[in-house]
């Protein structure tokens, strides 16, 4: 082989090699230069603005960077927002029953939602299918929709209440709609299929003959259930738990509709000082006072799906 | 005692299939309904959908939501490809923590703070660069560009660890270049798995109420907005028959979609069989 044509089969080579490469920067530049502008940069903005002090101005809130009158850059932060949330009492309940009613909410779920995933994976493949199917359908139907069904079912002249009054059961309307219980029943309904799939997930993996044959060797069925079928569901479990308590905890639309005026919940909390009150450094301090509550179940829930990719 | 147990199971399975559905079903019912107040019911009618169609309001938010559910399910389906492909592809590269990072984060993100902070990324946008002027379908669609594509990218990611690689590796072997590899053995492979991340992606941006409220401006009500400004003051029979007409439209679909993608199935098991029994016809005729 001459050296010349040596020289151009190398050229070829490497310009080959620098094509591809490009392409691959093309391909993960585009949603990774999307995801910085829209996704990180917006998170530092609320942090810059959470330590900023409110203003009545357009912003509304001070600049962190100012010029002293001897010219030097000033930094002004102010953690007044966050002392704010932490002295006033309100704040603080508020938080405690966010994750108080996420929390409950969250194993409710898991107590209707763990037998009936269990179920569908025992159940033949074509009943199976059907199964699926109906768990996955309200998933697709408007959220907001099935949230205002309540409404009508649990309001004072709602369809439980005249059942009720109609069978002679009652004489006076229950107040339902608007109450703590509207709050935990939205909850449970709306999020009922995260927790669900995930746990039939988890099971359809497992080897269903291991608790037969721990029963076969004469185990009690509570004792194969703890022993067995419970550690063996357990990464279903936390990933269904997961991901029911994490947007529960921030949920607005459901107290909002369900609770009314007198539901607690962070979410509804920060869309009012908001949009209401206007005041954007204490919503912005509350966003990411939210953050801190959610970060350690949102990284672990990152944590056990990177795990469950590798694997 | 393992019968016992089974009743159990599906006792519970029935309790749970019933909650689910019973709402769904009486919001339907009512949307029949004569009388001015929901739960009461005052004979069969169609007056609500009439009431119904007669809104301009309606019309203009159910276009408004389609619109930018199509091009937010187009732009997030061919930026969540391009990411699931890097995550899963590309082994090792610089970034990659903070990439996978933002990409499922959103999944998990409360709907407010996505909101609170989009919304104060394009004022701070507009008061420094000008852009955007005005809130509306731009906003709403970037928002949801940017919490969809997360979605899309974790079904292409799941389709491309199931995938074999070997069938990639076979063509360039062949002598294929890296682009017809991806347009001849990628893309055909990946098309399910875009086709469902299009479909998610449509229906999250149609069902999306909280995000879009933060980053909308005045006089842009998409569907859910509308819904939720009427409800928010009671029971309104004419949003029962909304209602009836979008749970109806998306069950035919996910029926639909759900008949034709076990066909496939069926179809691709029946393939495999034949492929079998000729390899199997083929071994015995040779070595006859």
């Amino acid at each position: 082989m001459s050296e010349a044509s040596q020289i151009s089969n190398s050229l070829v080579k490497n310009l080959s090699y620098k094509l591809q490469s490009s392409w691959k920067t093309l391909v993960v530049g585009i949603p990774y230069i999307w995801l910085f502008i829209f996704f990180l940069v917006p998170f530092f903005i609320v942090l810059k603005i959470s330590f900023a002090e409110s203003l009545i101005a357009s912003p509304p809130f001070s600049s962190l960077f100012q010029w002293a009158e001897d010219g030097a850059l000033q930094i002004r932060v102010l953690f007044d927002n966050f002392a704010y949330l932490w002295e006033d009492e309100l704040y603080i309940t508020t938080y405690i029953n966010s994750v108080k009613v996420a929390f409950i909410s969250t194993l409710i779920c898991l107590i209707i939602g763990y037998p009936m995933a269990y179920a569908i994976v025992r159940s033949s493949p074509t009943k199976k299918n059907i199964l699926l199917m109906l768990i996955i359908l309200p998933f697709w139907t408007s959220f907001l929709l099935r949230v205002y069904a309540w409404m009508g079912l649990l309001a004072d002249q709602g369809t439980i209440n005249n059942l009720l009054i109609w069978l002679g059961i009652i004489d006076q309307p229950i107040r339902m709609l608007y109450t703590q219980f509207a709050v935990y029943l939205g909850i449970v309904y709306s999020y009922l299929p995260f927790m669900i799939l995930p746990l039939y997930a988890n099971m359809e993996k497992l080897d269903i003959t291991l608790h037969e044959a721990a029963a076969d060797l004469g185990a009690k069925p509570i004792t194969t259930f703890l022993t067995v079928t419970l550690p063996m569901t357990m990464p279903g479990i936390i990933a269904g738990s997961l991901l029911v308590f994490i947007p529960a905890t921030g949920e607005y639309v459901i107290p909002d509709l369900l609770g009314g005026g007198n539901s607690l919940m962070i979410g509804k909390v920060l869309y009012n000082e908001f949009n209401n009150n206007h005041d954007w450094p204490v919503a912005s301090a509350v966003a990411i006072a939210l953050l801190i509550v959610l970060v350690a179940p949102m990284m672990l829930y990152q944590h056990i799906q990177s795990k469950e990719s590798e694997s | 005692m393992k019968k016992q147990r089974s009743t159990f199971m599906f006792s519970m399975l029935c309790f749970g299939l019933a909650f689910l559905y019973i709402p769904m079903v009486l919001l339907i019912v009512y949307s029949f309904n004569h009388s001015k107040i929901v739960p009461i019911w005052g004979g069969f009618s169609f007056r609500w959908y009439k009431v119904l169609f007669e809104s301009p309001e309606v019309w203009q938010a159910l276009l408004l939501s389609l619109k930018i559910a199509v091009v937010n399910a187009t732009f997030a389906t061919l930026m969540g490809t391009l990411a699931g492909l890097a995550l899963v592809r590309f082994g090792r590269f610089r970034g990659r923590t903070l990439f996978s990072g933002m990409i499922s984060a959103p999944l998990v993100m409360p709907e407010v703070i996505t909101g609170l902070s989009l919304l104060l990324l394009f004022i701070t946008l507009s008061q420094f660069i000008g852009w955007p002027s005005e809130r509306g379908f731009t906003t709403i669609t970037i928002a949801h560009i940017t919490f969809s594509m997360a979605y899309v990218a974790v079904i292409i990611q799941s389709r491309l660890t199931g995938m074999d690689e070997s069938l990639e590796e076979a063509a360039q072997d062949l002598g294929a270049k890296p682009l017809r590899v991806l347009t001849d053995i990628t893309l055909p492979i990946l098309a399910p798995g875009m086709l469902a991340g299009w479909l998610l992606a449509f229906t999250l941006s149609l069902d999306d109420l909280v995000i879009a409220s933060f980053v909308t401006g005045p006089g842009s009500n998409t569907l859910p907005i509308l819904i939720y400004s009427r409800i928010r003051l009671g029971l309104r029979p004419d949003i029962n028959a909304l209602a009836t007409i979008i749970i109806v439209t998306v069950a035919i679909g996910v029926i639909l979609a759900g008949y034709i993608m076990w066909r496939q199935e069926k179809q691709r098991q029946r393939d495999q069989q034949m492929a079998a029994a000729d390899k199997l016809d083929f071994d015995t005729e040779t070595t006859a």
